[in-house]
């Protein structure tokens, strides 16, 4: 009894200390924990949803998914994101606090996390690419540009908790590995359109086939799109104030666009009488087109209504509209780009129409 | 080949994630219903200062022409004696004004956006910076606000 006690004296130095370090890594993790759910809310819940139900984005709750994506897989796409695909790169985020998000959702589950080895797989790209357009091109699209509509959320009409991602876009190649790939092929994901392709009958070689293709991506790399537009459109008029409105109104109805409503800038901070009256906003709006922009993106509330201002300075009129081209950029969507591209077009006509 | 493809698409990445960064738009989605979340928005940019201009209800004119939609409103505020500079000195921000946030039901969520004014507008002058900074810290704040009241 004496001897256990004199061991037990003897130990506790080194049980002190262990019991240090289990508490410093305890509190290391619940460092890590609350640090992930911080960033994770603050960052990603508005897409993901607060306990990864999904939304605009992918939901990372969903068992096969996590029984499907590794860690490295997580931290990259968070590092990453997908350009033009409107998840953001958090690449200004640290690797301790990207690992502390990946934590965080991996808590989302009870699904071990897996791990795949890094090896690349080698197949038949030209017989992967027939196999491809036959069983993957009908949602991730021909050229792996993955399903329209980024914008659509559960508050909308939608078929799918999930669109089918763009394989070929570079923060999708850059991480997923040609395992994670085939892993998902194989495997396929419950509660998801993605399909097993074992049990839709391919081989092992065919998907390896598949992979293959999908890696090829990588040759023929989406150019990244830069941006230097100017923030506005704007013209001038010799015609006065009134009569500029007067053609605003008629411009935008000339290209199906309902007019909303004219108010003063100042309208709503001073009373009614003590508007200055000489910058005036003529808003409008195509329904069919701002439903066609909320299924692209949710956020093109940022944009709304369609609006031109003519305002008179200095004895000048001048009429004056944002430029979506430039507006759009911040969004980090290729689709939207699309769009704004055209309605850019469209603000530059009314304003010409405008201004003859 | 494959050496250079990879190091072609990292090198996309970098120059893209400078664009693509996250706070480009800020989002927050509370935890609350629309109807509460909207009274709490308004109430928390009353209490940073800010005057309300007024609210465009999207999803009234959306259903009206035939679209299903849930609750979307864009709400426009800001302070006037900041507006009457911003005119009359950088008429260019002019269709920017008044600030505007966008606000949307998911299911028995709320989801708040504002893109970063800085970061739209990169102001070069010494009191427009001064503004838009403060309109950035603000608009921070009221997003700060606007997270923790999912919790109240």
């Amino acid at each position: 009894m004496k001897n256990l006690g004199i061991s037990f004296l003897k130990a506790l130095p080194s049980i002190i200390a262990a019991l240090g370090m289990s508490s410093l890594f305890l509190n290391q993790w619940a460092y890590a924990s609350d640090i992930g759910a911080e960033l994770y809310e603050q960052h990603c819940a508005a897409c993901h949803g607060i306990r990864g139900q999904g939304g605009t984005g992918v939901p990372l709750a969903l068992d096969d998914f996590q029984r499907e994506v590794t860690d490295q897989f997580l931290f990259n796409t968070i590092k990453h994101g997908r350009p033009g695909r409107v998840m953001p790169s958090y690449a200004m985020l640290g690797e301790e606090q990207i690992s502390a998000i990946v934590k965080h959702i991996r808590g989302f589950s009870n699904v071990k996390a897996p791990a795949f080895d890094d090896t690349p797989i080698t197949g038949d790209t030209k017989n992967g690419k027939s196999l491809f357009m036959q069983h993957c091109a009908a949602c991730h699209g021909e050229q792996g540009q993955g399903a329209a509509g980024t914008g659509v959320t559960f508050s909308r009409p939608r078929d799918y908790p999930i669109l089918a991602p763009a394989l070929n876009n570079p923060g999708f190649l850059t991480s997923a590995t040609d395992q994670d790939i085939k892993r998902t092929l194989v495997g396929g994901r419950k509660g998801t359109p993605m399909r097993s392709f074992i049990e839709a009958g391919l081989k092992e070689k065919e998907i390896n086939d598949i992979v293959s293709y999908i890696r090829s991506f990588e040759n023929n790399p989406l150019k990244p799109v830069h941006v230097d537009e100017p923030l506005v459109i704007e013209y001038e008029s010799d015609a006065d104030l009134t009569t500029v409105i007067d053609n605003i109104k008629r411009a935008a109805q000339g290209k199906n666009f309902r007019l909303i409503r004219v108010q003063n800038l100042d309208y709503g901070f001073v009373d009614e009488k003590a508007e200055s009256g000489k910058e005036v906003i003529i808003y409008f709006c195509n329904f069919k087109l701002l439903n066609q922009a909320l299924k692209v993106d949710s956020r093109v509330g940022l944009f709304l209504p369609c609006r031109i201002t003519a305002y008179e300075q200095d004895g000048k009129v001048k009429v004056i509209a944002i430029n979506p081209r430039r507006l759009s950029h911040l969004f980090n969507n290729n689709e939207l780009d699309r769009l704004c591209n055209e309605m850019y077009k469209t603000y530059v006509e009314i304003l010409e129409e405008a201004t003859f | 080949m494959i050496l250079v493809n990879r190091l072609f698409i990292i090198l996309i990445l970098v120059i893209t994630s400078a664009f693509a960064n996250a706070a480009h738009i800020n989002m927050v989605r509370v935890k609350n219903t629309f109807p509460e979340t909207m009274l709490r928005l308004q109430e928390v940019i009353k209490e940073h200062g800010y005057k309300l201009s007024r609210v465009q209800r999207v999803d009234i004119g959306l259903t009206q022409s035939g679209y299903q939609t849930d609750k979307y409103r864009v709400v426009f505020f800001g302070k006037h004696d900041e507006l009457r500079w911003i005119i009359r000195n950088h008429p260019e921000l002019i269709p920017y004004l008044p600030l505007k946030i966008a606000i949307y039901a998911e299911n028995r969520d709320t989801i708040l956006a504002i893109y970063n004014p800085n970061i739209l507008f990169e102001p070069k002058d010494g009191k427009l910076q001064e503004i838009i900074s403060r309109w950035e810290k603000d608009l921070e704040s009221i997003f700060k606000a606007m997270r923790e009241f999912e919790t109240d």
